[in-house]
């Protein structure tokens, strides 16, 4: 009888250890799906500049600095840390506002089909790295908090899970500030 | 409560609806089989009518409502920004794949999901909405969709939406068969109560799916607005955009029915004052108080 007690309170622990072990890695999984979909969107900017180089150039002749502070971030990009990343991502970020801010002054370049596709496809990645951003640091949160919280604390030790770190951005509240009115 | 535990409860409000579903469907297998005379026949015959229907619901339901609003497929480049802030927050939302897009030429301002997964689902907007809502508003009423998804209420209102159907049409097939069915068996007082609660099921069925219907949907319309708001950060957006909506004079989504209207982000109905009985059939909650819930966040 005592035994059969013994035997049940080891299943039982055992099915504990499973369990937790388990949640843990679902969480870990959801880190790093999360982290793929910032490396999509990256990848989509990526290879949207040239084509946007390619148009703006016949229309931008005294504005190659620019340009070429889009190329350079771009090319900075292509692989590394995932510091490295975020800092070039950031960089590309504000080359390309600006290249956007400058076409402001060009009329015919405003009204090329081609460039306002270009403007939309590039605005909707930046949104789409955000949120992609966003839903990785939710992301990060709840597995760095599984890894806090007790008793799965201790099991995330034995088991070697290490909290995540993440993306930052420059400005917290940038989301928040941008206000765009049609 | 949090989303995981609403996707949770979903999901089990999801499984309780197709055991009534079939639930419903043996007792009425009974009911018929006993009138005709076998009531293993009529179980086996209403299983295999009702399996048949559900599968048809199941995996062409949400068809078949975009084809009842004359929804269309939305496409790059017209409605490239559309697509693009319907795909950033299916990012921010996590969801497996984004749903498809979808356009309504109307020019009433409203937006719809539906699906029976996330995997499997699709947004609808009004051509009105997308003309007069700048971008914040847009992305709040996206993420108030979205968040339909996730959170599998388009599931568990595609469901309710195949249990009211179904009782519509058998309570129909009832009254019918009861109306012209045999005559000649003996009028016991058993088959004389079956009859009696046949007909009162057939009478009151209808009825009672719709009251839970809206009892279903109205608690969500809430949660949705909050997880919206957790989506895009910004809670102002989808109240501008509620707000908005409230005061358009053109609430009428020209293909909307009673059977779609549940889905709405706002009631696609005429409105009319307010009253208790209003309340108790209406299908949304009143639009001030989910603005007065999203200001206070």
């Amino acid at each position: 009888m005592v035994n059969l007690w013994i035997i049940g309170i080891i299943v039982a622990v055992v099915l504990l250890i499973i369990y937790i072990y388990n949640s843990l890695i679902k969480l870990r999984m959801r880190v790093n799906n999360a982290w793929s979909q910032i490396d999509v969107q990256l990848k989509r900017r990526f290879d949207l500049i040239p084509n946007l180089i390619n148009t703006v150039k016949g229309y931008m002749k005294h504005e190659k600095k620019v340009l070429e502070e889009v190329t350079k971030a771009r090319a900075s990009l292509v692989s590394g840390s995932m510091q490295q990343k975020v800092k070039a991502s950031n960089q590309i970020t504000d080359a390309l506002k600006s290249i956007f801010a400058v076409a402001e002054s060009y009329p015919q370049l405003k009204a090329n089909e081609n460039f306002k596709m270009l403007q939309e496809e590039l605005s909707g990645t930046e949104s789409k790295i955000a949120y992609a951003r966003q839903f990785y640091n939710d992301s990060v949160m709840q597995f760095n908090e599984a890894l806090q919280v007790f008793p799965k604390s201790i099991f995330a030790k034995i088991f070697g899970f290490k909290e995540r770190e993440f993306f930052a951005t420059k400005e917290k509240k940038e989301r928040e500030n941008v206000k765009v009115e049609f | 409560m949090g989303i995981y535990e609403e996707i949770a409860s979903n999901k089990r409000r999801s499984f309780f609806l197709i055991v009534l579903f079939f639930g419903m469907v043996i007792l009425l297998g009974i009911v018929l089989g006993f009138y005709y005379g076998s009531e293993l026949f009529g179980i086996i015959f209403a299983l295999l009518i009702g399996l048949i229907y559900f599968l048809f619901s199941w995996y062409g339901g949400a068809g078949t409502i975009l084809a009842m609003t004359k929804a269309k497929e939305a496409t790059k480049p017209k409605y490239a920004h559309l697509i693009n802030t319907v795909e950033g927050i299916s990012i921010a939302a996590g969801l497996p794949k984004p749903p498809k897009v979808y356009v309504i030429e109307d020019s009433a301002l409203n937006a719809f999901a539906t699906g029976r997964n996330p995997e499997n689902s699709s947004v609808t907007v009004t051509t009105g909405l997308l003309e007069k809502m700048n971008r914040l508003e847009l992305e709040g009423v996206i993420a108030h969709e979205i968040s339909h998804i996730k959170n599998y209420d388009i599931r568990v209102m595609m469901l309710a939406s195949v249990m009211v159907g179904l009782t519509v049409l058998l309570s129909d097939f009832l009254l019918r068969s009861f109306l012209w069915g045999n005559r000649d068996r003996e009028n016991n007082g058993f088959t004389l109560l079956l009859i009696f609660v046949g007909f009162a099921l057939a009478i009151l069925a209808p009825f009672v799916g719709e009251v839970i219907k809206l009892s279903l949907s109205r608690k969500r319309e809430y949660l949705a607005d909050a997880s919206g708001a957790l989506l895009t950060r910004y809670p102002k957006g989808l109240a501008d955009a509620l707000r908005k909506i409230q005061n358009d004079p053109d609430p009428l989504v020209d293909h909307a029915n009673k059977a779609t209207a549940h889905l709405f982000i706002s009631t696609p109905f005429r409105k009319t004052k307010s009253s208790l009985m209003k309340n108790i059939f209406s299908t949304h909650p009143p639009i001030e108080d989910r603005i007065k819930r999203l200001e206070a966040m």
